[in-house]
C-alpha cells in the first residue's frame, strides 16, 4: 500500500473541534462532513485538498472529543494519511478502526513543509519527501493493528469472528 | 513489578492474572455507552456489517443529551435513529427527553457504573466514571458498534501517573480547580496514552462530585482514563445506587512510572485561558479586568448538585451584571428537581439567570448559548478550543462554579480571592 500527494501542514494540538466543528455533527454523511473539514483553522482546506494528499501535524493530533466524524471527515476529504509527532489516543483508535492511515514520525513532522510532495510506503514505513529529497522512517504498526487494517477495519474483523 | 488499579481491572476483564504496560489485550465490557451524536454513526456501522443482535441489552446505555431536546431537524433524525435501534434490540438503558440527563452525570446517579467495572463510551468524557474506581474510557463509534456486538474491546494496557493527594482544599476551591491546576502543570498531552490514578490521604476531603469533576477532565491531559482509589465515600455513594456486586482494586505502589504530589491546601481558584485547558492562571495572577458576555454553569464536568449549590450560595439575593447572559444547566432531572426543592431555581431566576433543561447544548457549541464574534464566556465546561462554543474569534475561560458565579455578578472574571 502506498500514498502520494501534497502535504497540508498544521501545528500542535489540532483538536477534533477544529477538524469538524460540533455544529456540523447533526449528520453522519461522509461527504457533508468532509465539506466542513478543518474550516475553523484553515478556511481554504476543502478547496486546496486533492485526493491522495497527506496531512502533517506536530504533537497530540486529534485531541478532544471522541467524534469518529473527525477521521471520517479527513478521509472523505481525500486525505490518504496523517503524519504527526503524536496522536491523541481516541483519534488514533478511530483512525485505525475506520481505515485512515496514520503514522507517528517526529522527523517527518519536523521537516515536511506545507505543499511538499510526499510519498509513503506503508509496508516499509518509509516517508519520502520529493520536494526536499529526503526520507524518514516511521514507526510501523504492531501486528495486532496491522491485522485489523488488513481485514478492512475493526467491524469487518469482528464480523468475521477473528477478534 | 506490581500493577496499577487500571491494569488490575483490565487483567481481570481479559481473563489474565497479569498484564504489563504496552500489552495488547481483549477485555470483556460491563457497559457500552453512546449518545445522540456518536450512536447514529455506530448504528450505521452495526447495520452495515450485518450484526443481528447485541451482546447484552442490559449492558448498553444510550443517552440523548448532546443536541436534545432536538435542536433542529437533522438532530431530530439522529435521535430517531437511536430510538428505533433501542426499541429494536430492547435496550434497557435508553434515556430520551423526560428521563435523560447529561450522560456522565446520569449514569453514576442511576447506579449503572461501579467500582472495578470495565466501561467504554463513545464520548471522550466517559473517563468520568473512574471517580467510582472503574476503568472507563472514551472510544469512537466503531468501537461502540463492535462493543455492542461482541461485548469486548481491544486495549493497549497503559502505564500510569500516580497523583498523591495531601491535605485538604481551602474554602472556595473545588475539584475543578484541582484538575485545572494539574492540567496546567502537566499539559494537554501530559498523560498521553497513560492512566491518571488518584489516591493518598487527601482523598478523604474530596466529595464524590469533586472526584467526578476531576476524573471527567483526565482526557484533557490526554489520559486514557482517570481513576480514584475506592474509600468509604465511594462505598457510601454506591450503597443506594448500585445493586450488584462490585470489586475494589488497590494499586501496587511500585507499578507507577511517575508519582506527583499534590498539596490540595495550596491550590487556588484556577482559570484556563483560551484556547487550551493547559493555559491556566490562578485567580490571584489575573491582574487585568477581563470583561465577559456570557456565563455557562453546567455540563458533565460541573452540572451536579454541589455545583448548583455553590452557584446559588454566591448568587442568592444578588443580580448578575447587566450585560452578561447567565445560563445554568442542572445536569439531570433529579438534580433539576433538587434545585427546585432547595429554592435554587428561584435564586437563579431572581438573580437574572436562565435555567435550562438538562443538555450538553452550549458546551460543544450545539445550541442554547452560542457565542458571536469576539464574545467572551466563562464556562464550567471542559474545553476552550477555538470555536468550541461558537464563532472562531469567541473565547472560553474554563473555571469552577464559584469563579463562574462571582464573574456573573462582576461582569468580568472574578473569584473568591480573599478566601483561604
Amino acid at each position: 500500500m502506498k500514498a502520494h500527494g501534497s502535504a497540508h501542514k498544521y501545528g500542535d494540538n489540532v483538536d477534533t473541534d477544529v477538524i469538524i466543528p460540533a455544529r456540523y455533527l447533526n449528520t453522519s454523511d461522509e461527504k457533508e462532513l468532509a465539506s466542513h473539514c478543518m474550516c475553523d483553522i484553515d478556511e481554504d482546506f476543502t478547496k486546496k485538498v486533492k485526493q491522495g494528499d497527506i496531512m502533517v501535524a506536530e504533537q497530540n493530533f486529534g485531541c478532544g472529543s471522541s467524534r469518529e466524524h473527525a477521521p471520517i471527515a479527513i478521509k472523505a476529504s481525500g486525505i490518504d494519511c496523517v503524519i504527526a509527532k503524536s496522536f491523541a489516543r481516541i483519534f488514533y483508535r478511530n483512525a485505525i478502526n475506520i481505515g485512515l492511515a496514520i503514522l507517528e514520525c517526529e522527523e517527518a513532522a519536523e521537516r515536511i513543509d506545507n505543499q511538499d510532495e510526499i510519498e509513503i510506503d506503508f509496508d516499509q514505513g518509509i516517508i519520502t519527501n520529493h520536494t526536499k529529497n529526503e526520507s524518514y522512517q516511521a514507526q510501523p504498526f504492531p501486528d495486532f493493528i496491522k491485522k485489523i487494517i488488513a481485514q478492512g477495519g475493526l467491524l469487518k474483523s469482528i464480523a468475521k469472528g477473528d477478534q | 513489578m506490581g500493577m496499577t488499579m487500571t491494569q488490575k481491572i483490565l487483567a481481570a476483564h481479559a481473563g489474565l492474572s497479569e498484564v504489563k504496560a504496552g500489552q495488547l489485550i481483549d477485555a470483556k465490557l460491563d457497559l457500552v455507552l453512546g449518545n445522540d451524536i456518536t450512536s447514529p454513526v455506530a448504528i450505521k456501522e452495526f447495520d452495515k456489517h450485518g450484526f443481528q443482535g447485541v451482546f447484552d441489552e442490559h449492558k448498553i446505555a444510550m443517552v440523548m443529551d448532546h443536541f436534545a431536546p432536538n435542536k433542529d431537524i437533522k438532530a431530530a433524525q439522529q435521535c430517531k435513529t437511536c430510538r428505533s435501534f433501542a426499541r429494536r434490540f430492547t435496550i434497557e438503558h435508553y434515556y430520551d427527553v423526560g428521563e435523560m440527563g447529561i450522560e456522565h452525570a446520569l449514569l453514576p446517579e442511576k447506579g449503572l457504573v461501579a467500582a472495578g467495572e470495565c466501561i467504554i463510551g463513545a464520548d471522550s468524557h466517559t473517563c468520568t466514571y473512574g471517580a467510582l474506581g472503574a476503568f472507563s474510557t472514551g472510544v469512537g463509534s466503531s468501537d461502540m458498534a463492535a462493543g455492542m456486538a461482541s461485548g469486548s474491546c481491544w486495549f493497549k494496557v497503559p502505564s500510569a501517573i500516580r497523583f498523591e493527594l495531601h491535605n485538604q482544599l481551602s474554602t472556595g476551591v473545588s475539584g475543578k480547580d484541582v484538575i485545572l491546576h494539574i492540567i496546567g502543570k502537566i499539559g494537554v498531552d501530559g498523560a498521553l496514552y497513560q492512566s491518571m490514578e488518584f489516591g493518598g490521604e487527601g482523598l478523604a476531603s474530596l466529595s464524590m462530585d469533586d472526584r467526578l469533576t476531576i476524573a471527567n477532565m483526565a482526557i484533557e491531559a490526554g489520559a486514557k482514563n482517570g481513576i480514584f482509589e475506592v474509600d468509604d465515600i465511594t462505598i457510601a455513594y454506591m450503597k443506594d445506587r448500585v445493586n450488584r456486586p462490585y470489586q475494589i482494586y488497590t494499586p501496587d505502589m511500585d507499578a507507577y512510572d511517575t508519582i506527583i504530589d499534590i498539596d490540595l491546601s495550596a491550590i487556588r481558584p484556577t482559570v484556563a485561558f483560551p484556547h487550551l485547558p493547559e493555559n491556566t492562571k490562578t485567580i490571584d495572577e489575573i491582574n487585568e479586568q477581563i470583561t465577559i458576555d456570557q456565563v455557562v454553569i453546567g455540563s458533565c464536568t460541573n452540572g451536579r448538585i454541589s455545583d448548583m449549590q455553590i452557584a446559588a450560595d454566591i448568587l442568592k439575593g444578588k443580580k448578575v451584571a447587566k450585560d452578561v447572559r447567565v445560563i445554568i444547566i442542572p445536569a439531570t432531572q433529579s438534580i433539576y428537581k433538587e434545585c427546585i426543592k432547595r429554592g435554587y431555581i428561584d435564586t437563579f431566576i431572581d438573580a437574572g439567570c436562565i435555567v435550562s433543561t438538562p443538555t450538553c447544548g452550549p458546551c460543544l457549541g450545539g445550541y442554547m448559548g452560542i457565542l458571536a464574534e469576539n464574545e467572551r464566556c466563562v464556562a464550567t465546561t471542559n474545553r476552550n478550543f477555538v470555536g468550541r462554543m461558537g464563532h472562531t474569534t469567541s473565547e472560553i475561560y474554563l473555571t469552577s462554579p464559584a469563579v463562574a458565579a462571582y464573574s456573573a455578578l462582576a461582569g468580568y472574571i472574578d473569584g473568591p480571592k480573599g478566601e483561604m
